[in-house]
């Protein structure tokens, strides 16, 4: 203690409160903790993981030798990461009202959009991670042409990875917006899942849906970021689509969370 | 120190509180009493801003709870001990809550410890708990910031006697270190041995509000002896006024168990029953609430 100090309050208080509360960077790390502190969250990273080393393996077994390249092996993991990453989304958001801990989390954190906010930024880094672990299988992969006789070719367009990062970031991100507007796992991946494809569906059968599915349809407006070139008009929509399909069920789903009777 | 004033809750045609004002002082336990149903729990969870009310407000510690910088270090709540993740384990639960509260990581432990959870059961997914310990991490959890303020809902839910009789030792001590406590329940007896003040609701209002002696202590002493004639000479002789209670042979004496015990005493009457009539009182206008519930249950 330095200086003067005040007279001691008679009922001494147990301990001072902290005043400042949790910063986002805390929060953020919470959220990340949380991603991965059950046996369901757990073994979704680990699904996630096992399935990308899965994949270069299988290329490693059954792809045609000129294919078994750093780039080949690096997009095809890209596939079902890009499946499963949603789904992660997903859960970190609806989890908490399914298993009803947004009890607890919104008492300790009132401002409910931070913990939104910390649930955004622990998802986009589990997707930097994804990206992150299909290279480090894809360069395996290519080690290990060395014993089966591939290409074994290095190259890779730094656009690619960009692109790749995109997509995968986008993913989880819609797959939170979903979870948040729909507040409810079973129903937020069935809608994650259906709805898009329905599009696709609807936009391949339906003529006068042809074309606005191309620019609403992720399916399609996604499908050109798996190659290390994209046009500015691909771009363009993507941007559209991801509006639709991110922005306006994010913003829907903040307003609905911050709203919410929590019990 | 915690102030509700006219919080209401209405959904749809449903009013759930209505018009629920009071105030919880630093140093004491305030008992919220009422019947399952009676609105309880929304006004706790109005009170920690998880419920938005249609009307009146709420402060903690002076501030609406949603102002609270960092609520988790100046108010323990506990609102529903079931409402934790089962995949986490106890020790996980807290250790979450630690994270976010920025309180330091050996507190856990320490916390865990304090409640009676153990190493083993702490390591334990909360899946595998029995109600009774998930109350008790629940109150772990409320107690890991150091709070000067606890808001508990039905916390001796599913604890064991001997965890009642702990329970209140703990809330008595934080409330004597100059804590405040607002805790609820639906059985007088539960809170009627550590609560200093009480509230009672009923059908979404207050019906009664004040200190606990004033409501249980205030209209009198039970008293009973096997020669009841020689008793109500005594009572006689002693000047206090004596009335017949009921069927079961005892009386009712509009004095304290003091005057009472002594008028029997000199008189040389053994005494089979003396005790404070007054939660009789109570206890018959919890009744009424409950039974005006069930009737109302029926009517719908």
């Amino acid at each position: 203690m330095t200086g003067t100090t005040a007279a001691a309050p008679a009922v001494a208080p147990p301990a001072p409160p902290e005043v400042r509360g949790p910063s986002l960077l805390r929060l953020t790390g919470v959220e990340l903790r949380k991603l991965a502190d059950t046996r369901a969250g757990a073994w979704l990273l680990a699904t996630i993981a096992l399935i990308t080393v899965a994949l270069v393996v299988a290329q490693l077994i059954w792809a045609p030798d000129a294919d078994q390249t750093f780039a080949a092996f690096f997009v095809f993991s890209l596939l079902p990461t890009g499946f499963l990453l949603p789904v992660l989304g997903i859960l970190s958001v609806t989890g908490e009202w399914s298993q009803r801990t947004a009890l607890t989390t919104y008492a300790l954190v009132p401002r409910r959009e931070r913990v939104i906010a910390a649930k955004l930024v622990a998802v986009t880094l589990a997707a930097v991670a994804s990206i992150l672990t299909s290279l480090g299988a894809a360069a395996i992969g290519t080690l290990a042409t060395g014993f089966t006789g591939g290409a074994g070719d290095w190259r890779i367009e730094g656009s690619l990875v960009l692109h790749a990062l995109v997509i995968q970031v986008a993913n989880v991100l819609m797959g939170a917006a979903f979870g948040l507007l729909l507040l409810n796992t079973p129903l937020a991946i069935v809608g994650f899942l259906l709805l898009p494809t329905l599009w696709s569906v609807l936009g391949g059968l339906i003529r006068p849906l042809r074309g606005p599915a191309g620019w609403l349809d992720t399916g399609r407006t996604m499908e050109p970021f798996f190659t290390p070139d994209v046009t500015a008009g691909q771009w363009a929509r993507l941007g559209v689509s991801l509006l639709v399909w991110l922005v306006v069920p994010l913003l829907a789903g903040l307003l609905r969370t911050l709203r919410r009777e929590v019990a | 120190m915690i102030a509700a004033e006219h919080l209401t809750k209405r959904y749809g045609r449903h009013t759930a509180v209505d018009d629920v004002s009071f105030r919880c002082e630093p140093g004491t336990v305030t008992g919220f009493l009422g019947p399952n149903g009676a609105g309880k729990s929304t006004t706790m969870r109005m009170i920690c801003g998880l419920t938005p009310p249609t009307a009146g407000t709420a402060t903690v510690a002076g501030r609406p709870y949603r102002g609270l910088p960092n609520p988790g270090r100046e108010v323990g709540v506990l609102l529903d001990a079931s409402a934790q993740h089962a995949g986490r384990t106890g020790r996980e639960v807290l250790t979450v809550a630690a994270a976010t509260m920025g309180v330091e990581r050996r507190k856990v432990a320490a916390a865990l410890d304090r409640v009676g959870l153990d190493g083993a059961a702490a390591r334990r997914r909360v899946r595998a708990y029995s109600l009774g310990m998930r109350q008790r991490l629940g109150l772990a959890h409320a107690l890991l910031g150091d709070p000067r303020i606890l808001i508990l809902d039905e916390p001796a839910n599913g604890l064991d006697p001997e965890g009642i009789f702990w329970m209140r030792g703990l809330l008595r001590d934080f409330a004597d270190r100059g804590g405040t406590v607002l805790l609820s329940s639906h059985l007088l007896r539960e809170v009627e041995a550590v609560a200093d003040r009480l509230v009672v609701i009923g059908g979404g209002r207050v019906v009664a509000q004040g200190g606990k002696d004033e409501l249980l202590g205030g209209t009198g002493t039970r008293v009973r002896a096997r020669d009841l004639p020689g008793l109500r000479r005594a009572l006689d002789t002693a000047g206090l006024a004596a009335a017949a209670s009921g069927t079961d042979g005892s009386l009712l004496v509009s004095a304290g168990p003091d005057a009472v015990g002594q008028a029997a005493a000199d008189a040389g009457i053994a005494l089979t029953e003396l005790r404070p009539a007054g939660d009789g009182g109570l206890e018959q206008l919890f009744l009424t609430l409950t039974t005006v519930d069930t009737a109302r249950e029926a009517v719908r």
